[in-house]
């Protein structure tokens, strides 16, 4: 069926020749701005980005670094059209990033000289690595002016600079933005029996999911993140018993339903629910984003009911602050006791929405905040909720997701709520879930907000294991390939594990995760790779019958150092319950919104088959919603 | 024998002008062509090319020899293409460019005038994103994988996206059946 590409091809081929006078008017233009450009260039060559980039290269940095955010740098500078230049000529107790805005923004807020201070030794450290400067290598054209770059780039001043921006398009176009990566490519045991990665409690991909799919319209494959898609629904795993560590690991093996000559390995792990009355009190500060684009009904609307249902969960001791951001940032509500609803709902009820948003400011100050609340004993805790368009504020989102990891080493973390659609910006939420330690969630509907808010907030708002990353060891002898399902933006190095500077993800109150491999036994006629005829020598020596070996660290909250879980799965884990069922058949849809390379004939009627029979005792009816999900996919792929 | 853009690229950057108009000069209509099918006009298309041009010897800073020189410059022009889209969409809702029909009477003979009209209605349905990658894959004939890396997409988006395109356009032949 190319015949309609075929004709479109053909049809584009009738492209009319350029004027000539206009190509040398355009050329003499060029040539004129390079001599200009050559001459002012030993002034206008200043430094590398930031130096900063060099001590903050961390595990989640290198979980980011395959997300698409260049696009999102397009995205935002494109329309902040002209001089993007980056100074930097700082001593170094200066070296923590300014994030700070210029234009539009009334109220500077600047970060404390102590908090400044406190982090300078952690940079010193590393050796800044000062390269020439690609100076407007991500500003955009200036298509209006036709002023070259070069030519206005002297409005930029400190850390980091933002234009004076033309007003963002309005409208509906869609400017979203995701972090994926290419599938998991299938291992070979014996080449490479150890695949590492760190655990994933987000969701935010499956609500999007929902949204474009209810909308009628079929996800965009970089929006599949397959773990969020499994890892939305609650599983009964066995819980950890009291006195041990925090959550508890289950293993268990079962036939693949999309290949009978391959099975799924799935790994399960339960976090303790503590019980409710001895959670320590909380610090929220709700940083809520009150730019123009928030105005729609699924936005600041329904932003202001979900915090309503939040406070039903909260007690006397908790503490709640709100703080805004948009053309000008503002503390709306200094700490307040969080059964004084009166006051904090009127507060609430005030926000409107308006004006450009300049994200950076915003946090910088709710930062402020949590660190005036902090105490001992408390928690503490920012919640964004945004829509994620930093499309005045930021040039530089690397810097801002330092900022927010360096944050998080000072003990306030920051989980990020997701709202609304057109310019949802899905990978800078990730990044800075990621690196706040905190959880992004996206909600579309106020039953999401029930279940993020209410049902599952303990494990949104209560951290029980930090750098959680698991490392499963394949045995050859059993195992020819395997593949993980998911986890793409999560993977971690081998040597990583072991590594207790390298970050990961953290599990909440209550959470389970679970992961899925596909295994092909050894023997098996589903192997794909066949044997090397030269290096033949990898005979596998293991004499354990077992599959493979499962290994966890965590870091208990305010720790260090990491502690290590080990299962081994054996043979006999073999049963498929109707979570593991459920599960895979949620990996295998996610695997057909993705493409389905490795899924044969298998189709979204199978899915519905498969979760239909392993909906168990489904409480929230969130099953259900799933089955709905996949006939609506069905027909819109079609 | 001419040296490769790369090399061009690189004593450019380094202050040879004469390089640097080698450059441009070669790659002029190639800027113009993208700008064209995203944008749908033989103005819109110069306007674009020149900015492009004027920004260029600043630009070219950016430029790190790690992808070929015309990936780099086809992103440049691709995204530059969908900003004027959207600044021009923020402005006013008129459409313009592959709404306009102005161009039809340049078409002399009727086949080709109603083909003429049926790319206006088609680009005119593609949202600009889908728009550039229809520029890359089918005229600039790269593999889903070479517009991948200019978009700085993955793959499975260009998939996608070409499989949206085929999607509406089938769209249009059925309504076109209809009428």
């Amino acid at each position: 069926m190319n015949d309609e590409l075929d004709r479109l091809k053909a049809a584009l081929k009738s492209t009319p020749d350029p004027d000539a006078d206009a190509k040398s008017a355009a050329i003499a233009l060029a040539r004129k701005n390079f001599a200009d450009l050559q001459g002012s260039a030993d002034s206008a060559r200043l430094t590398k980005d930031s130096p900063m980039k060099a001590g903050f290269l961390s595990g989640a940095k290198k979980m980011l670094h395959t997300q698409n955010l260049r696009p999102l740098l397009y995205a935002t500078s494109s329309i902040a059209v002209i001089g993007v230049g980056l100074v930097l000529v700082l001593p170094m107790d200066r070296l923590v990033p300014e994030l700070r805005p210029i234009g539009g923004v009334t109220e500077r807020v600047t970060m404390r000289e102590q908090d400044a201070a406190s982090n300078s030794d952690d940079l010193v450290a590393a050796e800044p690595v000062l390269e020439p400067a690609p100076l407007f290598a991500e500003a955009e054209v200036s298509s209006e002016s036709g002023v070259p770059a070069a030519l206005s780039k002297r409005k930029s001043v400190g850390a980091l600079a933002i234009a004076d921006a033309e007003p963002p398009a309005l409208g509906t176009e869609d400017r979203e933005r995701f972090a994926n990566d290419a599938e998991n490519p299938l291992k070979i045991t014996s080449e490479d029996p150890v695949s590492t990665f760190s655990i994933d409690v987000d969701t935010a991909s499956y609500a999007y999911v929902r949204s474009a799919i209810t909308g009628g319209q079929m996800p965009d494959p970089a929006a599949i993140r397959i773990e969020e898609l499994v890892n939305y629904f609650p599983y009964t795993y066995p819980a950890p018993t009291t006195g041990d560590d925090p959550f508890a690991t289950s293993v268990a093996v079962f036939e693949t339903p999309w290949n009978a000559e391959t099975k799924l390995l799935r790994i399960g792990i339960q976090g303790e629910k503590p019980a409710v009355e001895d959670r320590p009190a909380l610090d929220l500060v709700f940083l809520i984003d009150t730019s123009g684009s928030m105005q729609s009904p699924d936005k600041l609307p329904l932003l202001k009911q979900s915090f309503r249902l939040l406070l039903s969960k909260l007690r006397a001791e908790d503490k709640v602050s709100i703080v805004t951001y948009a053309g000008s940032s503002g503390l709306v509500l200094e700490p307040t006791a969080a059964d004084d609803t009166a006051t904090i709902l009127a507060a609430l009820d005030q926000l409107e929405a308006g004006g450009a948003t300049a994200g950076a400011a915003g946090i910088q100050l709710a930062y402020q905040q949590a660190t005036r609340m902090r105490a001992e004993g408390r928690i503490g805790r920012i919640l964004l909720a945004t829509d994620g368009d930093f499309n005045v504020g930021i040039s530089d989102p690397d810097a801002l997701k330092s900022y927010v990891e360096q944050q998080r080493e000072l003990g306030t973390y920051l989980s990020v709520l997701g709202f609304g659609r057109g310019n949802y910006n899905d990978a800078l939420l990730q990044a800075l879930a990621q690196n706040g330690n905190g959880t992004a969630a996206y909600i579309d509907t106020l039953s999401e907000a029930q279940k993020v808010l209410v049902d599952q907030v303990s494990g949104a708002l209560f951290p029980i294991a930090n750098d959680v990353k698991i490392q499963v060891e394949f045995n050859a002898a059993q195992i020819a390939e395997y593949r993980l399902i998911g986890y793409e933006t999560r993977a971690l190095n081998r040597e990583d594990f072991n590594n207790d500077r390298v970050d990961a993800g953290d599990i909440g109150a209550g959470h389970s995760v679970t992961a899925l491999y596909e295994i092909t036994p050894v023997g098996s006629p589903a192997i794909l790779n066949d044997p090397l005829r030269f290096s033949g020598a990898t005979e596998a020596v293991s004499i354990s019958q077992d599959y493979a070996f499962v290994k966890l660290r965590y870091k208990e909250p305010g720790t260090t150092t990491s502690r290590l879980i080990t299962t081994p799965v054996s043979p006999s884990a073999e049963r498929a319950d109707e979570d593991a069922r459920f599960a895979a058949a949620i990996a295998g849809f996610g695997q057909l919104l993705r493409g389905g390379k490795y899924l044969g004939d298998w189709s979204f009627q199978d899915a519905i088959t498969l979760a239909n029979n392993a909906k168990g005792d489904d409480a929230f009816g969130y099953r259900t919603e799933a089955v709905q999900l996949m006939r609506l996919a069905e027909s819109l792929a079609k | 024998m001419e040296p490769d853009d790369e090399t061009l690229a690189k004593a450019a950057q380094g202050g040879d002008a004469a390089a640097f108009e080698t450059l441009v000069t070669r790659h002029y209509d190639l800027i113009y062509r993208l700008g064209f099918r995203i944008l749908g006009t033989r103005d819109a298309a110069q306007d674009l090319a020149q900015d492009i041009c004027a920004a260029l010897p600043a630009k070219l800073r950016g430029f790190r020899g790690k992808a070929r020189f015309t990936t780099w410059l086809f992103r440049i022009v691709s995204n530059a293409a969908i900003d004027r889209i959207r600044r021009r969409q923020s402005r006013d809702k008129a459409l313009d460019g592959w709404g306009e029909i102005t161009q039809l009477a340049r078409a002399d003979d009727a086949q080709k005038q109603q083909e003429t009209a049926w790319l206006h209605q088609a680009m005119n349905r593609l949202t600009p994103e889908l728009r550039q990658t229809v520029a890359l894959v089918l005229s600039e004939e790269m593999t889903h994988a070479e517009a991948a890396r200019v978009l700085d997409l993955s793959e499975g988006t260009i998939s996608w996206r070409m499989s949206e395109v085929k999607k509406m356009l089938r769209q249009m032949a059925r309504e076109e059946a209809v009428e």
